[in-house]
Parts: structure tokens; sequence; C-alpha cells
């Protein structure tokens, strides 16, 4: 991450104009609430202090007569906060009328992580990146529950769907890696369902672009967050507390099964091991708690996964956890 | 209303079996009769009142204990404390409990049930074995969703989102779900005996602008329970059948439409905001006018804002959708209809204040409370034109800035209300004063600790935390270690009450009939009141609240 480390942060980084626009529209609506509210409170403790009982005071009839008083206190304060309900609104449409030229990137949500992909084919999980200053519109779908695609730094969030595709878009003006998190709770780890928001200049989106198409081969990098999304590690990682077998350097190696055979973990091993773990029972007698994959993992990412595994030796071990 | 007067009328009222002779007053509720089955199967309103009391006390435990877990938690960024699942199961039972075990019967149940024939001068409910039937009926159900929660580990949050709520979650869904639909009977009950109760039991020249506000807003709060209540059963129903059966309403995979539950459970669930904090309105008006010791301000517009309030909450519920994929043109109108709700809200609060005006003011706990309640209110009510303006919605959906709006509404509004109205009515309900000095010291308490515990939640959501997160960025960590301390002070805040108003029913001062001075059929008979109420026709007031310091009065000086 990024983002700065900061123990303390009082207010966030906005990165388009709609978050600037928004900034300045709590804050004049702040200035609006103050004067509503401070006057009551300061009179009520006033109050307090000048009417306590024992305090000589004249307590004789203000004279106020109550209809135009509660007339005036009912509709000065509604009529100033239409104020902002009307400038609420206004900014809130043009946030939903994404301009022609808009970029179309995909976005599917699921339990836990989110995929994105760019137009021009490239796709990453859990980190969207973005050339600034063009217009982006985001189109969302989910695989199972409702999810929601949220970025601070923009202000800006919508539901992630499962029935149908939802929408939201956005201009950067502000290069950085931002924080995006998924705000509908959607399960156990959906806390965890977060992720950066990278927002390049419009040279380093291409170099961008085509080391991502180049990474796209081998896959391995985006198996490595299949693996983080499914919670593979919790098992599978050393230092875990389900003594799952390690993964790291095991394809290639003979596997040694319950029923006497050995056989070579190849990609065939591994595919029949993630979507039914039951198959070709491990020697050594420990339980079988693996849940079956199947019907789970999308192929897309069983590919990635495996490819991931393939991948992986001793050099893996040592890489942080994200 | 003690002594030998009334006695004749006792005698006609007591049970025979009982001898008198041990008793050292007249026969009141609490003393008419000593064994457990004249409290299990009582069908006198105040004791059915205690019941409900002693339930929602256990419910409140149980809440602000995982609550406290919950803050625990989040002292930490990574989500060390518990997993993920245990997080998620804490804050469900924090919601589930709070929001339907607590919140919603807290003050209609108690004191409504207490307060509401003695106000219109009445013996009883209209129907007052109903009255112990929904107590049973709200215990069967709050019983059997709380063992599913804690047992089956329910992790759906207390709103239950399809389709998490119905394909997803591998957990007791349905036996919570059948359990919160049963609770959801017992408001019916309740709601439908208030209103037949306000309708047909008042007494001679109780006309409804002699009414007490604290009526106005339980009625209003029925009207809510009769309406709304139905259709959240309905949700509720329809989703035991989706998961159950796949009959393909709420789950997309059969077909189902899963924003539907939404709407259905928030054309309940947003009128239910209303059932909690009416009545906590009704407290307010009641207790501002005795300790200021004038009469309440605009008595007639305090009135109609409930019925306001009761009616408009009830075309607002898609606010909570605004980013859910609700059309835009709904938002609309839901943005600018969420706005008119401030229209009835500033009425109550100017009205308050302006009864402080010119008053007589004594600061006791109840009125700390009141005044707590008015500020802590108004910072709700405001932030909660905040979410209802669309471009700032579309920022804090569904983060902090949500959970420290509704807790400054639901706590700093409904709990502080519940705290002012029991010290406030304490001595009528036992018959005993507690300790002012520590009633003055835990509501400071509670003020404070309640601010430092859910202002910085405002910054959290501003700053993009989303709700529900177990884990969470280093950057929030300073104001989520604020948040949890203030939480501490808040739960210190709260065992005091437990600690000195329990003493006080043994050890505590006999208090007469009306200890503050206070207006209301109420205060007119003796402190507990008697079994059967009123041992005499009681007289309507020709005015409401008719304190010494009147509002259209001129040159009236305290003495």
């Amino acid at each position: 991450m990024t983002t700065s480390d900061l123990a303390l942060q009082l207010w966030p980084p906005a990165a388009s104009a709609t978050a600037v626009e928004t900034d300045w529209l709590i804050l004049a609506f702040t200035v609006l609430t103050l004067l509503l509210t401070v006057p009551v409170f300061l009179a009520i403790a006033w109050f307090a202090i000048r009417y306590r009982e024992g305090v000589r005071a004249d307590r004789s009839s203000s004279g106020l007569r109550s209809m135009p008083i509660e007339i005036s206190w009912m509709l000065i304060p509604f009529l100033l906060t239409l104020i902002f309900f009307a400038w609420g609104a206004r900014l809130f449409f043009i946030s939903k009328s994404p301009p022609a030229d808009a970029m179309v990137v995909e976005a599917i949500g699921r339990q836990w992580m989110w995929k994105f992909q760019h137009p021009t084919g490239q796709s990453e999980i859990n980190d969207l990146h973005i050339p600034v200053g063009q217009a982006i519109r985001v189109r969302m779908t989910s695989q199972d529950v409702i999810h929601a695609l949220y970025f601070p730094v923009l202000r800006m969030q919508m539901a992630v769907l499962p029935d149908r595709t939802t929408e939201m878009w956005f201009k950067a003006d502000r290069t950085g890696t931002y924080r995006m998190y998924c705000s509908e709770y959607c399960g156990t780890d959906h806390s965890r369902m977060d992720g950066r928001l990278v927002i390049m200049t419009q040279a380093e989106y291409a170099a961008w672009l085509q080391d991502a198409g180049a990474q796209q081969g081998g896959q391995a990098g985006a198996g490595r967050a299949v693996y983080e999304a499914y919670g593979c590690g919790n098992c599978h990682d050393p230092g875990a507390r389900v003594r799952a077998p390690s993964l790291a350097g095991l394809y290639g190696r003979p596997v040694a099964l319950a029923d006497g055979r050995t056989i070579t973990a190849d990609e065939t091993y591994l595919r029949r091991k993630i979507l039914n773990p039951n198959r070709d029972k491990l020697a050594g007698g420990d339980r079988q708690v693996m849940p079956a994959f199947q019907g789970v993992i999308a192929n897309d990412d069983l590919d990635r996964l495996v490819a991931y595994i393939k991948a992986t030796g001793p050099r893996a071990q040592q890489e942080d956890r994200r | 209303m003690s002594g030998s007067a009334t006695t004749g009328d006792a005698h006609a009222l007591r049970d025979p079996g009982i001898p008198h002779a041990t008793l050292d007053r007249e026969a009141d509720y609490l003393h008419a009769e000593h064994t457990l089955r004249s409290w299990f199967f009582t069908t006198d309103h105040k004791r059915i009142a205690i019941l409900y009391l002693a339930s929602i006390t256990a419910f409140f435990v149980i809440g602000a204990v995982t609550a406290g877990l919950v803050r625990l938690a989040l002292v930490v960024p990574d989500g060390q404390v518990f997993t993920n699942d245990t997080y998620n199961k804490l804050f469900t039972i924090h919601g589930v409990v709070m929001v339907w075990f607590f919140l919603i019967p807290s003050i209609p149940a108690t004191f409504g049930n207490f307060l509401i024939p003695l106000m219109i001068g009445a013996r009883d409910l209209a129907f007052p074995k109903l009255n112990l039937a929904s107590w049973y009926v709200f215990m069967t159900g709050a019983f059997f969703t709380l063992v599913s929660v804690v047992l089956g580990g329910v992790d759906t949050g207390w709103t239950f989102y399809t389709p998490l709520s119905t394909a997803f979650s591998n957990t007791w869904v349905v036996p919570a779900l059948i359990g919160v639909t049963v609770v959801g009977f017992s408001s019916i009950l309740t709601g439908l005996n208030f209103v037949v109760t306000i309708h047909t039991m008042r007494a001679p020249g109780m006309t409804w602008f002699r009414l007490p506000i604290f009526v106005w807003t339980h009625y209003a709060t029925s009207l809510i329970f009769l309406l709304a209540t139905p259709v959240i059963t309905l949700a509720l129903v329809l989703l035991i059948l989706e998961r159950a059966f796949h009959i393909g309403v709420f789950d997309p995979a059969y077909g189902g439409d899963p924003v539907l539950f939404q709407h259905l459970f928030w054309f309940y669930s947003h009128p239910a905001v209303y059932i909690m904090v009416l009545p906590g309105m009704g407290v307010i008006s009641e207790i501002v006018p005795a300790f200021a010791r004038k009469k309440l301000f605009g008595y007639k517009f305090v009135a109609y804002a409930a019925i306001g309030l009761a009616s408009v909450t009830f075309f607002v519920w898609g606010h909570h959708m605004f980013v859910n994929g609700q059309s835009d043109l709904a938002s609309l109108a839901f943005s600018v209809l969420s706005f008119a709700v401030a229209v009835p809200s500033a009425v109550k609060v100017y009205n308050w204040t302006a009864t402080i005006h010119k008053g007589s003011l004594r600061l006791d706990t109840p009125m700390l409370y009141a005044m707590g309640y008015i500020g802590l209110f108004v910072l709700g009510g405001l932030t909660g034109l905040y979410l209802a303006t669309l471009a700032i919605n579309q920022h804090v959906h569904a983060t902090y800035f949500v959970v420290a709006h509704f807790h400054y509404i639901m706590v700093g509004g409904t709990v502080l209300a519940f705290l002012g109205g029991l010290h406030f009515w304490w001595p009528k309900f036992t018959g005993r004063m507690y300790v002012e000095s520590w009633g003055r010291i835990s509501a400071f308490l509670i003020f404070i600790g309640f601010n430092v515990t859910f202002f910085p939640q405002f910054i959290l959501g501003y700053l993009g935390m989303p709700r529900r997160y177990h884990v969470y960025p280093p950057e929030f960590q300073f104001l989520n270690i604020l948040s949890s301390a203030g939480s501490t002070i808040l739960a210190v805040g709260y065992i005091f009450p437990m600690v000195y108003l329990v003493y006080s029913i043994w050890f505590g001062k006999r208090a007469p009939a009306n200890p503050w001075d206070a207006r209301g059929l109420e205060w007119t008979v003796a402190s507990p009141p008697p079994a059967h109420n009123f041992l005499t026709e009681p007289k309507a007031p020709e005015i409401p609240y008719d304190y010494p310091i009147q509002a259209s009065e001129t040159q009236r000086h305290h003495s």
C-alpha cells in the first residue's frame, strides 16, 4: 500500500471534480447545520443558567404568538435545507450521465474478490489501474451476493447486483494509489474484499497495459490473487492453523496416495484435487477436510490458480503476503 | 392517596385471599399479590410493563456486551482479536437484539404499557389478556431468535439482505427469522391495544387535546405498528420460503429480484425508526415542561407533528437504496420526501427549546437526560439530511457515517429518552426514590461516553471506512481506538443506573405520589399506583401541562 501510513487522518484525499464538489457540498451543509443548531444549543445552555429555579429573572410572557413563530421555524430551516437537496441532486445526476467518449471497464464482484477487465482485453484482480483525465465507465455485475464498489477518493459507490449490470462513471484528475472497498456486507471476508485504485498518467497506463498483457500468458500473477481470494492460504500456507500439505514446489513431484499408488502432481492432478479433494486420498492418514470447489471456482480462475501453483517454488514461500 | 378514606374501594378490588393486615399501605400493584403466578399470569398493565422492563433490560445487556466485543475487535486494524466469521456473528447479534428486542419494544411496551391507562384515566388497557399474550409472544419469539442466532451463528447482519441470507449463509437463518416474525405479532398486539384503549377508554372530560403528548406519540407509534409490521412479516415469511423452497421471489438464481427484499424490508424498517423515536419524543415532552415548570409551548403543533412524522415516514424508505440500483428518478423523489421529515422534527425541537425559555428550571436527572437527548437528536436528525442528499449519500452510504448517524438517533435519542423516562417515572413504578447525585453523574458519563464513542465515527465514515469491516486500513486506527475508549465510558454510565436503581427498590427513600410536582393523571395516584389505578373517578385537567408558568400569561414571577 502506498497510501499514507499516518495513524490519524481527518479528511480524505479527493481525485475528481465530483469528489471536490461533494466536499464543498458537505462543508456548506455543515455551515448551515451549525447556523441552525448552535443557537439552539446555546439557547438551551443559556436558559438553563438564566432561568434556573431560584434565580430571579423576568419570566413574563414574551408576547410571542405561537402561530407565526411555529410556521417560521417549520418552513425556514426546511427551505434552507432544500438548497442542499437541489445541489446534491444536480451533482448526483451529473455523476449518472457518462460522456459518450468514456472508456468502459467491466467489473465482476464475487465472494471475496474483484475482477476488472480493460477495453483492450487485459484483466486484473483486486486492483484497478486507470488513466488520469479520461472518463471511465465501470459496468458491474456480481456472480453471487450483492456487493458494492466504493472509491472514497472519488466519493462514489454503486451496488454490484447478481441479476443485472449497474454502472458508475468518473474522471480522475489526480494520479496516485488509493483505496477501493466492497461496501455492501457480503459475508465472511467482506472486510478483505478491498483493493487499490491506481490512477496513472496516460503514458504509464499504456505501459501498464502492455506489461499486464504480457503477464496474461503466464497467468501466475493473477493466480496469486485467486489463491488469496479463495482463502487457500488459510490452510496451505506455512504456519496456518490447519496443517494442510504445502503447495510450494508440489508441481511435478511424486505424491503417495492412500491406496498405495504414487502419481505425479501434474496439471490434471491439481485440477482434480481442487475440484474434488476426496478423490485420490493422500497417504498418511490425515483427515480430509478441504471442501470441494466443483461448481464454486470459475474455469478461468482455476486456470490461473493452477498456473500459480505450477509457478510457485521455494521463492514464492518467502514472498510477503499482500 | 393512602389512608382509610379509600379502604372500602380497595377491599372490593383486592383478592380476598390476601390478608390485609400484612400490608403497610393500600394494595399497590406491587404488593397486591406476591406469588410468581401473580406475576406471570397477571393481566395488570403495570405488572406486564414490569415484565417487559425486566426482559428488555436483559436483552439490552446482551446487545451491549456484543457491542463491547465489536469495539474491542476494532481496536486493532488487522482483525487479530476474532476471526472474520466471529466478528460478523457478533455484530449480527448486536443488531438483531438491539433493534428487535430492545429498541422497538423499549419505551412503548414498558412506559407505554404502564402509563397510557394512568394518563388517560383508565383502569387498564382495553384488552388486558391480549396484553399479557403479547409479552408471551414477544418472549417466545425473542428467545427462539436469540438461541438460533447464538447457537446457529447467524452472520447476515440484522438486515438479512438477499441473496446472502437466502442462498449463501450456511447458518440458522430460518429459525432466526421465524423468531423475528413472531416478535412482530407482539408489536401488532401492543399497537392494537393502545389504539383501542386511547379511542375508547379515556376518562370523562379527557378530550384528544387534553391528552399528554406521551399519549399522542404512542398513538402515532401504534399506527406504525399496525400498518408497517405486517409488511416485515410478509417479507420475512417470503424470505423463509425462498430459503427453504426456492420459490424465486428474491433469489436471482430462480428468477427473483434481490432488491425487492430491500424495498419490503425498509418499508417496515424505516417507519420502525419512528417506532423507536416517537415514544422517546413523548417522554421528552413530559419531562421538559415538568422541569421547566412551564406549560408545553405549541402543544397542538407538537401533537400534530407526531402524527406528521408517523405519516411521512411511510414515504421515505427508498433513501436506503440510492446506490442500490433503484431508479434515479425514484431516488430523487425519496430524497426530497426525506427532507420533509425535517419539518415535524424541527417543530418538536424548537417547541421544547421555547418551553425552557423563561421557565424555572430544575436540572434533575430526568431533565439532564432530556437536554442531552435534544442535542444528540438534533445532530442525528441533521446528519440524516446529509444522508438524504443524493451526492453525499453516494459517498457515505454504508460507511461509519451511517453507523454514527443512526446511533445518534437510536442511542442519543431513544436510549437517552428511555433513561430519562426511567428516572422520571421510577418513583411511580417502584414507590422509591433513587439517589439523585448518582443519577446526575451517570447522565453526564453517558452523554460524554456516547459522544466520544460515536462522533469519531462520523469522521471515519467520511474518510471512507465501510461499516461491518473487521479488518480495516491502519490509517483509521486512531479514531477507532478513540471510539472504543468512549464505549468503555458509556459502559460505566450504563452500569451505574442498573446498580443504584436496583438498590433503590429495597433501600431507596419512599416516594410520594408526586415527587416532581408534575402534572398529568399518573401523578394523582399513589406511588406505586393501586392495583386498579384509580380509587375514585379521575377528573381530566382542563388544560394539559398546567404548570405554574403559562406561556400565554403575563407578569408571572417565580417566587
